[in-house]
């Protein structure tokens, strides 16, 4: 126990003020976010993540928000393990066809208002895959997208402008 | 021995046994030997490979009409002390029927069910009828890897759920039925498990995978070189360095192209780079996994620092599409050698330090020993690959038993375990981080100077390789052929997935359901790279 309270003590907070490589810095746009969360959600923003038949890639950058780097959560953002808990699904693609229905009935299973951000090249446009006999290609194909964040896959600071962006068009 | 050594005996114990059996040269396919068999000796091959302890790698098959002889090919890789052999075969095109391998090799089981619902072969003598990659996209009458089925296919407007697959039901007295997925709680990939328990236990697991197919092998089809090697390089995001190199490796070698010793020493850094990304990332999520968020962060950080130097170094977090034909496509700066050399051996310490507290840990200990066991025999009836093989017995690395340049220069340490418990994963992957750093520093200090980038020379029409690459994963093996104006042709990408997600179902036996996360995660199969 002494030991890791002495690692605790010896690596401090890593949460950076400003990150080395990203710019504008994480600190801004996580400011953003968190004053949009508090206006329009009452603080707090519940994601349910879809994973819609991506590679995988995206998903690691979506899971990178939560390391201690971007900590999204102090910015008010938290990941649910249910749609019915959630305000925003967060997709990534291309929609698989085996994945059309569990999207579709994920979505509905979501309580209105809801957002949905398509995330990566593929959720945005099929990507590499396309549409074919396999893959629907973009989100927006399959259930209504209110926003999109592009990239392949798109960083975690590309991630938070795009929720940021998301809960923009929600006031406006 | 040499693996040559391996391959004579048994084409002449093959002939001795009344097989006809061509060898036939294939230099594309290096370092596996060809052979051509008979179809009627398809099922003998397969009790025989296995009765001289071969390892079954992989099959795939695909339509060969360009000589007008409506015929199917079926190719089968085995292995075995780093030699490898590809058996090939053909049935007709009207009445595809070929023996199982199955019952030889359990391994067989569903990439056999993957070829029956691609291109229509059917395997006489296997042990499960029902279908495995398709589920509701295309009609059981259809084939997408033939020829005369578009990519676009003919898909209706809405594709129904796959609510008819038939699960093996287990009965009893307080038997009852778990269905998780394909949507999981966590921010991961999708699948079925189906699970049935008596109170905590499990009495039995059984995986319903293919939601994640994309028609990869599919679209690949008339992609130029660059256009693959793209679409290699997402076959699964978290493995994009090490498939993005064995289809590279796989055209280059059908091509007959030599890549300049820079960019093969580059591609193995990239490489190594992943691999410690990934298993430095699964550590921590392991440890999430028993409820020590103190190691998850920690952990997490570590990888985020390491992937930000990826990216200097790079230009991106992944280094997604670096690997191109022929090299790749950016030179390391020099200044980064120092950087990296540096940066691995502060790592190095770090994950020591953490470790030293992770094993004084006794409610970490009591989670992580004995959880999750997979049986020494289990991973070799299976041909487990990678760390879940290694840490259950497998001793298998292609990097040191088939080497493949640069790793023909360098000294590959592989740790083996065989306990193959989650504790005996979780450490195989920390070995296997620290001889990474071994080789890190290798490559760093013997960087060759020159070129990185060899030009693209088109491949003949018809002519074929084979990749062979040690993945953080374990053992891709990546098939391309090369069709009319260096389009491509046939292009299968073997995921070490395919080995491990059956030996999940066998792990997690009379284990408790809170349990599978951390048993799930120190295997950590790819659903991308598994469904294709």
């Amino acid at each position: 126990m002494l030991r890791i309270l002495g690692k605790i003590q010896r690596i401090g907070i890593v949460t950076e003020p400003l990150p080395k490589l990203d710019e504008p810095a994480l600190t801004e746009v996580g400011e953003q976010l968190k004053a949009g969360i508090g206006e329009l959600f009452g603080g707090s923003l519940a994601i349910r993540e879809v994973d819609a038949g991506s590679c995988n890639g995206c998903e690691l950058e979506i899971q990178a928000l939560n390391n201690p780097y971007y900590g999204i959560e102090r910015f008010g953002v938290h990941f649910v393990a249910s749609p019915r808990h959630a305000d925003m699904l967060l997709v990534t693609g291309p929609v698989s066809r085996h994945m059309e229905a569990a999207l579709r009935r994920t979505y509905d299973a979501t309580p209105e208002p809801r957002l949905v951000v398509a995330v990566g090249e593929c959720g945005a446009n099929g990507g590499e895959f396309g549409t074919s006999y396999a893959s629907c290609g973009a989100v927006a194909n399959v259930i209504p997208v209110d926003a999109v964040i592009r990239g392949c896959p798109p960083t975690p600071l590309a991630l938070m402008r795009g929720i940021l962006e998301a809960i923009g068009k929600r006031s406006s | 021995m040499t693996p040559q050594d391996q391959l004579a005996p048994f084409l002449v114990h093959l002939a001795d046994a009344g097989l006809r059996v061509e060898a036939q040269a294939s230099p594309g396919l290096a370092p596996a030997q060809l052979i051509l068999v008979r179809p009627e000796d398809w099922s003998q091959l397969g009790s025989e490979a296995k009765a001289g302890t071969w390892r079954w790698v992989a099959g795939w098959g695909e339509e060969s009409g360009e000589d007008g002889s409506e015929s199917i090919r079926i190719n089968a890789c085995f292995e075995k002390a780093g030699a490898y052999l590809v058996a090939r075969t053909s049935v007709s095109r009207a009445a595809p029927v070929l023996a199982s391998h199955t019952a030889s090799f359990p391994g067989a089981d569903r990439p056999e069910r993957h070829i029956r619902d691609m291109l229509g072969v059917v395997f006489s003598g296997h042990p499960d009828a029902r279908r495995w990659t398709r589920h509701q996209a295309w009609k059981d009458s259809e084939f997408p890897l033939r020829r005369d089925f578009p990519a676009a296919g003919r898909p209706q407007a809405q594709t129904p759920p796959d609510h008819q697959y038939m699960f093996l039901p287990a009965q009893g007295s307080g038997v009852y039925e778990i269905p998780v997925g394909p949507v999981h709680a966590g921010i991961i990939e999708p699948g079925h498990f189906r699970f049935q328990a008596v109170g905590e236990t499990v009495l039995k697991l059984e995986e319903r995978l293919g939601y994640t197919h994309k028609g990869i092998e599919k679209i690949g089809e008339g992609r130029d070189a660059e256009g693959l090697a793209r679409l290699a390089g997402r076959v699964s995001g978290d493995s994009t360095v090490a498939h993005a190199w064995a289809a590279c490796m796989a055209m280059e070698q059908a091509a007959g192209l030599q890549v300049p010793p820079r960019a093969v020493w580059l591609r193995a850094l990239m490489c190594e780079r992943e691999r410690v990304a990934n298993h430095v990332g699964d550590v921590g999520a392991m440890l999430n996994d028993i409820a020590f968020a103190f190691g998850f962060y920690q952990f997490a950080r570590l990888r985020e620092e390491w992937q930000r130097v990826s990216r200097e170094a790079f230009g991106h977090r992944f280094m997604m599409d670096r690997i191109v034909p022929g090299g790749v496509a950016i030179d390391l700066e020099e200044r980064f050698i120092a950087t990296m050399r540096d940066e691995a051996g502060a790592l190095r310490k770090q994950i020591g330090r953490l470790m030293a507290i992770i094993n004084d840990l006794p409610s970490v200990a009591d989670r992580v020993r004995g959880a999750g066991v997979l049986k020494p025999e289990y991973a070799k009836a299976l041909g487990c690959v990678g760390y879940v093989g290694r840490a259950s017995g497998m001793d298998l690395d292609v990097r040191r038993d088939a080497p493949y340049p640069p790793y023909d220069h360098l000294m590959v340490n592989v740790p083996l375990h065989h306990y193959g418990d989650v504790n005996a994963r979780a450490r195989t992957r920390l070995e296997e981080i620290s001889a990474s750093f071994n080789l890190i520093e290798a490559l760093l200090a013997g960087l060759p100077a020159g070129p990185v980038r060899a030009g693209w020379q088109q491949a003949a029409a018809g002519a074929e390789g084979l990749g062979l690459v040690e993945g953080w994963r374990g053992e891709i093996l990546s098939f391309v052929r090369f069709g009319a104006d260096g389009r491509i042709a046939r292009f299968f990408p073997r995921d070490p997935s395919w080995t491990t997600w059956p030996a999940l179902e066998l792990l997690i036996h009379d284990n408790i359901v809170p349990d599978f996360p951390v048993c799930n995660k120190s295997v950590n199969g790819s659903y991308s790279g598994h469904d294709l």
